[in-house]
């Protein structure tokens, strides 16, 4: 089952409650997957969050791994986001060295052109915030590099589909799931 | 009414119809412990050895009965010595209820005396756990882990109490079974649009695609996995097999799914699979497993494996699917439901030439009898001739568990009990004892070796105080035989650490125990031994010595091609 490795956009609503998050990040790093990138917090419905994860792997593995996320108790719905057909986005932070006005403003240039904006300003630094996908964001790391990067966070890549597509929507999963009470 | 944790949790396990707990009690479970003594009417407690013990027996009892086994332990120690029995009734999806209870509130996370983060330790080998913090969740906590552990595919689910959560109070009222689903966090989880508290519908397309698929089939071979047996299918995969004229073969967790000694069946399949099955799984056209999961242990090789056939799966749990093996068709729904709709449209159909092709190779491996010394085959033989039609198998793990899968023929789901995924050593006596206290009717017969034997025969005292009448029949070879194999066969016969030439003399501590023993050495001192210990109403210990150099035939090496023997 080897086959390219991609980047693969992985959405899923939780139970908002402690451990739910560990025993999903778990359940990848005991199927010996490194998570690219994750990003968590409640929706509309607090009782309810939902976690975005990306990791490099192949079309295969990642069915395997949303099956497997699927059946965890506090899992409500899982899908797999099609790149094409979705709005990924990512919020960084960067605090670049900036000692003279020179840098200043070439810096603030730089970070006009990708729409960034200036959050902290000190005497020998500059902090600017960006939304963008990781082309955008790699872009930009790239051309501050000579500056001095002091500091650069992530929160990770959230996503959305486009249209009227929701992860509550009636899917094939789902259908699977939907036949009568026969717990008991 | 108002009423103690303590209380509350017992209350739930009558709801849930539980009679019987094994366990082991301890400081952080005492009020648990304390309550139950009011109980003693309508529950039986079987106090084990140790609580690995106590977690075989409860799956053994869950396997041999298909009701959820309840087991008990306490904080630390107590809950990590289940861990070993945890993962068994996972691997192979048993439906247990290990319940452990925690240090207090206050004491949580100070790595208190006693303070293990079990919840944390078992999220691997559970289907989910829970941390009960707040007496207000004690009773859905309960009553959803029980739902949880039986539904879809049954596995372990573990509840871990705070000590202080047993002794708070708060209000109860008694919720019948049927009305579990209607309150509660329950309600909640079957409300959602997706939950794992039921199987799927099986999509008719795909129902009515398989059976385009057998009718054009000329080859066909079926695989009955364990899913077969924790749906109890049988009946439907035998009229299924019947009508199709199609040979089944067995996988270890299937056994008992299908009649060992159908003239439709291949025997076992896999690294130690008879010659038929192997090479029926090799040569067929298409093949249609059920509840299998194509485990390393007989998809070898999965590149190779069943490579000139279309792949069908029907599996409960649809992470299973394509999961080890590709499979070109599948379909995601309970075996028994899957099967008779299967059976309903399938017509009648014949298979001479294949099947004269596939019984053409043996079902089953012969061994030369005609030396003074017991044969796997002849000691299992004599079991099977010498006990009841319907007795219970328990077998802990190496040469003994293949050769008692070889040779018994198990005729239903339940009467073979044997740790298939995990591999548990140590396994056999406690599942015994759970087999025994769940089916006080059936005579219960413990197939083990030496090794095994040993690592938990301090259970031999729960056997004798609960007067449970268990024939336990050691191969005793000395040395741990199925490991040695390998040696012989794969490391030049460089035994390393594998001979076993100590004690205990296995007769004396059986004794030591107030049992019954003796130790054979041929057929006929079998054959009066096994009488002798149906005669004596209470356990029985028969140490048969066996060849040292006795083989696990035919055998693949790992890896290989299913038809690649390395043993005839």
């Amino acid at each position: 089952m080897e086959g390219t490795k991609k980047r693969y956009t992985i959405a899923a609503l939780v139970d908002n409650e402690a451990g739910v998050l560990s025993q999903v990040s778990h359940l990848f790093s005991r199927k010996g997957y490194n998570i690219e990138t994750l990003a968590v917090g409640c929706t509309d419905d607090p009782t309810v969050s939902r976690i975005t994860i990306e990791i490099l792997t192949d079309f295969d593995h990642v069915l395997l791994l949303c099956n497997q996320l699927r059946k965890l108790i506090p899992v409500h719905s899982v899908k797999l986001l099609d790149p094409s057909d979705s709005i990924r986005r990512e919020l960084v932070l960067i605090k670049v060295s900036a000692p003279n006005r020179g840098t200043r403003d070439e810096i603030i240039q730089i970070g006009n052109i990708f729409r960034a904006s200036i959050i902290d300003i000190s005497p020998s630094t500059l902090t600017l915030s960006l939304i963008g996908n990781e082309v955008k964001t790699e872009a930009i790391e790239n051309l501050l590099a000579d500056f001095g990067i002091l500091e650069l966070i992530r929160t990770g890549i959230i996503a959305i589909e486009r249209g009227e597509n929701t992860i509550n929507e009636d899917t094939k999963e789902k259908g699977e799931f939907n036949y009568g009470k026969n717990v008991l | 009414m108002k009423m103690k944790g303590a209380n509350i949790l017992i209350e739930c396990l009558l709801e849930q119809g539980v009679d019987t707990i094994f366990g082991y009690p301890g400081g952080s479970i005492l009020n648990i412990y304390d309550a139950l003594y009011d109980y003693k009417d309508k529950i039986k407690h079987i106090l084990t050895a140790h609580e690995q013990g106590a977690s075989h027996a409860a799956d053994g009892y869950a396997r041999s009965t298909g009701k959820v086994g309840v087991c008990f332990a306490t904080s630390g120690p107590g809950a990590t010595n289940l861990t070993t029995g945890i993962a068994t009734a996972y691997m192979d999806s048993s439906p247990v209820v290990f319940i452990t209870c925690n240090v207090t509130g206050p004491l949580m996370g100070r790595d208190s005396f006693q303070e293990i983060d079990i919840t944390g330790v078992t999220l691997p080998i559970t289907k989910c756990n829970y941390l009960v913090r707040d007496i207000n969740t004690l009773a859905d906590s309960v009553r959803e882990a029980f739902a949880i552990a039986r539904s879809g595919r049954p596995g372990p689910v573990l509840i871990d109490i705070q000590k202080d959560v047993t002794a708070a109070e708060c209000e109860y009222e008694r919720l019948p079974l049927e009305q579990h689903f209607t309150r509660g966090r329950l309600a909640r989880l079957v409300g959602r649009a997706s939950h794992n508290l039921q199987s799927s519908e099986p999509d008719m397309r795909d129902i009515d695609l398989l059976v385009d698929m057998l009718h054009e089939s000329r080859k066909p071979l079926l695989i009955c996995g364990g899913g077969v047996v924790r749906s109890q299918a049988q009946n439907e995969l035998r009229e299924l097999a019947e009508k199709l004229d199609i040979p089944v073969a067995i996988s270890l967790m299937g056994a008992g799914g299908f009649e060992g000694r159908n003239r439709l069946t291949t025997g076992m399949i896999g690294m130690h699979g008879s010659q038929a099955s192997n090479r029926a799984c090799d040569a067929c056209d298409l093949l249609l497993a059920v509840g299998f999961r194509f485990s390393d242990r007989v998809a070898l090789d999965p590149e190779t494996f069943a490579s000139n056939a279309k792949i069908v799966q029907i599996d409960i749990d649809r992470s299973e699917i394509n999961k080890n093996v590709k499979t070109h068709h599948h379909i995601v729904g309970d075996a028994k439901k899957v099967l008779s709709l299967l059976c309903s449209r399938v017509e009648k159909s014949e298979h001479e030439e294949w099947k004269k092709y596939v019984f053409s190779f043996p079902t089953e491996t012969e061994y030369d009898d005609s030396t003074d010394t017991l044969t796997p085959k002849q000691i299992l033989s004599a079991a099977a001739r010498l006990l009841p039609m319907d007795t219970v198998v328990t077998t802990d793990v190496g040469q003994h568990q293949m050769w008692a899968i070889q040779h018994f023929h198990f005729t239903y789901p339940g009467q073979l009990v044997t740790s298939g995924g995990f591999g548990t050593m140590g396994f056999g006596l406690g599942a015994a004892i759970g087999a025994q206290v769940g089916n006080p009717d059936k005579t219960v017969l413990h197939v083990t070796g030496d090794g095994s034997f040993r690592m938990n025969c301090h259970e031999l005292c729960t056997e004798q105080f609960y007067k449970l009448p268990i024939i336990t029949v050691i191969f005793n070879n000395g040395t741990l035989g199925m490991v040695r194999q390998w040696q012989r066969l794969i490391y030049s016969e460089r035994y390393s650490q594998t001979t076993l030439d100590r004690g205990p003399d296995f007769v004396a501590l059986a004794r030591a125990y107030g049992l019954g023993s003796c130790r054979v050495t041929n057929v006929a001192e079998l054959e009066q031994a096994l009488i002798d210990a149906q005669a004596s109403g209470h356990g029985y210990v028969i140490d048969c010595a066996i060849n040292l150099d006795e083989m696990v035939r035919p055998m693949v090496g790992g890896g290989n091609p299913i038809t690649n023997f390395m043993l005839d």
